[in-house]
């Protein structure tokens, strides 16, 4: 069931929280909303579920307008980001509890409610825990009874807030990866918020990017990490170096850097600025082909599949870089020395 | 007794010592005392003045008082502390006052506030006595006086608890397809079920206590509108100790029921919430 937000805003006092929003999440797909607190992202997430209501526009699933539906029964499954587990029920209790409170004659026979209940916490790994209580269990635990919970009312949506956010690294990482082959085999549209990039990049089928309440990019993992729209986006999905200058008659002065630069091929000059990720920049002892700058090196990390460079220009900024651990053996950079560092790659946004 | 404490064992045993003494000299003797005198001339005239006719109905009349206070005061108290804790509305600042005001102010100045309002020169004295209806110096007094001073028991425990728990599991049970009534039985209730017995029991114990609001309002008719408190006040006055102190007893052995209950839901709820460390590895 594919969602459409349309135009959606929503304030809390002076404060616009989301501002006039749209996004398409195709059928079947897993899309993280990825942005700093107090981005919308979880606003937009609870106007999508239907627990907030937009001031302005309108929520679509499958085409279909869900302004007058109550979030009773919009069949969304939704997992707080505190698990939000009733804390007086067994895990047994907590997931049937959707089937439980549907009408009479709605509602599954108590052998079918038994049946349905334990196949979803076989999904989740956690049929050994039913009658347990969530006081007893771990956090991961908590999070994936919670997410058998949202599913047993058949959601044709499901939406996650921060469903990793207050878990320690490792299980967070392994949790991840099981959601995402969870999904890959339920195949059920979703929706998680994230703060945490590497988890939207690694995890999504496609990334949303918002800030400040507005949608500043939207496309696969890789486009918005090699094509970043805005230098929001830049810095926001990773570390970058930034070199601030002019562009004026088709050529960039970043700073140290001069770089051709087509797009803007006027004459009058405009502020602007060029990034490099830590990977795209080239160090080196000789000046090869010019384009770049020396710097001192300060400091080296070795440990890890690459080697992290501290340096600092000739003004004293410091810059990062990251080389492969070849390039770092045969090149045996010396804390102290100046290198030359030359970015292989460079965005460069004109400030508007 | 734990002994890893930075303190030295003089001090906590001071302590100790203070402690026991404390509790020795003003609850556990006077409550000794109490029983002591009530059976001073057997237990057949301790139950001889229990089943005399003033003080059955003195017994009734109490026993009535708390039946409709406590359970008004349950109804209002959940209201006021689910309107509190999980809503904003302007007032809400004013409502917690005024939920405090029967603890501020003294319980004979409560009476004689409904004196003011009910009685005969009082403000629907009036109208009341044009329909015929008798609220000071009878039941409805009575009772309207201790539901006034015990009403900030229920609210006052579970604003707190309301407070703590959050909307969250609420809107997890709204979005799951729970209505509202659903909500409040299956999810609110349970999980404030502790500080709604706490309230209850505490309620209860000051309704059938109550002396100061009571006794303005009440008039002291024997057999009439007299609860246990005020008998027990005028058998005393009329030197008639062993009648006093067995009627006494009544709220005394109320007293050691009520932190009975009280520490045994302590007990269960803090049995019910152990964390155990085991399931862990397995997250």
């Amino acid at each position: 069931m594919s969602i459409e937000v349309r135009n959606v805003t929503k304030k809390f006092g002076s404060f616009t929280a989301v501002d006039d929003v749209s996004v398409t999440v195709p059928a079947g797909e897993l899309v993280a909303l990825l942005g700093p607190s107090g981005s919308g992202k979880t606003s937009l997430l609870r106007i999508i579920a239907g627990l907030e209501a937009p001031d302005a526009g309108a929520v679509l699933f499958e085409g279909e307008d869900q302004a007058r539906r109550d979030v009773r029964v919009r069949r969304v499954g939704f997992v707080f980001q505190h698990y939000a587990l009733f804390r007086h029920m067994t895990v047994f209790e907590n997931v049937a509890f959707g089937l439980r409170v549907r009408p009479r004659v709605a509602r599954p026979s108590a052998a079918e409610i038994r049946a349905k209940v334990m196949d979803l916490l076989r999904l989740v790994q956690l049929d050994w825990l039913a009658d347990r209580m969530p006081s007893e269990l771990s956090g991961g635990q908590r999070q994936r009874v919670a997410l058998a919970r949202a599913l047993a009312v058949e959601p044709k949506v499901l939406l996650l807030d921060e469903p990793f956010g207050s878990l320690d690294a490792r299980i967070r990482q392994e949790l991840r990866r099981w959601l995402r082959r969870l999904h890959d085999e339920i195949r059920l549209t979703s929706v998680f918020v994230t703060h945490d990039q590497e988890e939207a990049l690694d995890v999504a089928d496609r990334v949303v990017v918002m800030n400040r309440g507005c949608i500043e990019q939207m496309g696969t993992p890789q486009e918005v990490f090699e094509h970043p729209a805005t230098p929001f986006v830049m810095t926001f999905l990773g570390q970058s170096a930034v070199f601030s200058g002019t562009v004026q008659g088709g050529k960039a002065f970043l700073g140290p850097l001069a770089v051709d630069y087509p797009d803007h091929a006027h004459e009058e000059s405009r502020p602007a600025a060029g990034y490099a990720r830590p990977h795209e920049l080239e160090v080196s002892r000789i000046e090869n082909g010019g384009g770049g700058l020396w710097a001192t090196l300060r400091h080296t990390s070795p440990a890890g599949s690459v080697v992290k460079l501290e340096l600092a220009d000739p003004d004293g900024r410091s810059l990062q870089a990251e080389v492969t651990r070849e390039q770092s053996e045969s090149l045996q950079p010396r804390v102290g020395e100046r290198l030359y560092v030359k970015p292989r790659k460079l965005r460069i946004f004109v400030e508007r | 007794m734990r002994r890893d404490l930075t303190e030295p064992p003089v001090v906590w045993a001071a302590l100790l010592a203070v402690a026991v003494v404390f509790l020795a000299a003003f609850l556990v003797l006077p409550l000794v005392a109490v029983f002591a005198q009530a059976l001073e001339k057997g237990f057949a005239a301790y139950v001889a003045a229990l089943r005399e006719p003033d003080a059955w109905a003195a017994i009734r009349l109490t026993l009535l008082t708390a039946a409709v206070a406590v359970p008004l005061n349950l109804v209002f108290g959940l209201a006021a502390s689910w309107a509190i804790a999980k809503f904003e509305f302007p007032g809400k600042g004013t409502l917690l006052t005024l939920i405090d005001l029967p603890f501020a102010v003294s319980p004979v100045i409560s009476g004689m506030i409904f004196v003011l309002l009910f009685g005969r020169q009082g403000l629907l004295g009036p109208w009341l006595g044009a329909h015929d209806v008798k609220v000071i110096f009878a039941v409805p007094g009575i009772v309207l006086a201790t539901v006034f001073v015990t009403f900030p028991f229920v609210a006052r425990e579970l604003i707190p608890v309301m407070q703590a728990l959050g909307n969250e599991e609420e809107e997890a049970a709204r979005v799951l397809g729970a209505g509202g009534w659903q909500i409040f039985f299956r999810v609110t209730l349970p999980s404030v079920k502790r500080g709604v017995l706490y309230g209850v029991i505490l309620c209860n114990a000051r309704a059938m206590g109550e002396f100061g609001a009571v006794s303005v309002v009440s008039g002291h008719i024997r057999g009439l509108t007299n609860t246990i408190p005020l008998h027990v006040e005028i058998l005393y006055n009329e030197y008639n100790f062993q009648a006093a102190f067995a009627v006494a007893s009544l709220l005394a052995f109320l007293a050691l029921v009520t932190l009975l209950v009280k520490s045994l839901v302590e007990w269960r709820s803090r049995r019910a919430a152990r964390p155990v460390e085991a399931a862990r590895e397995a997250a």
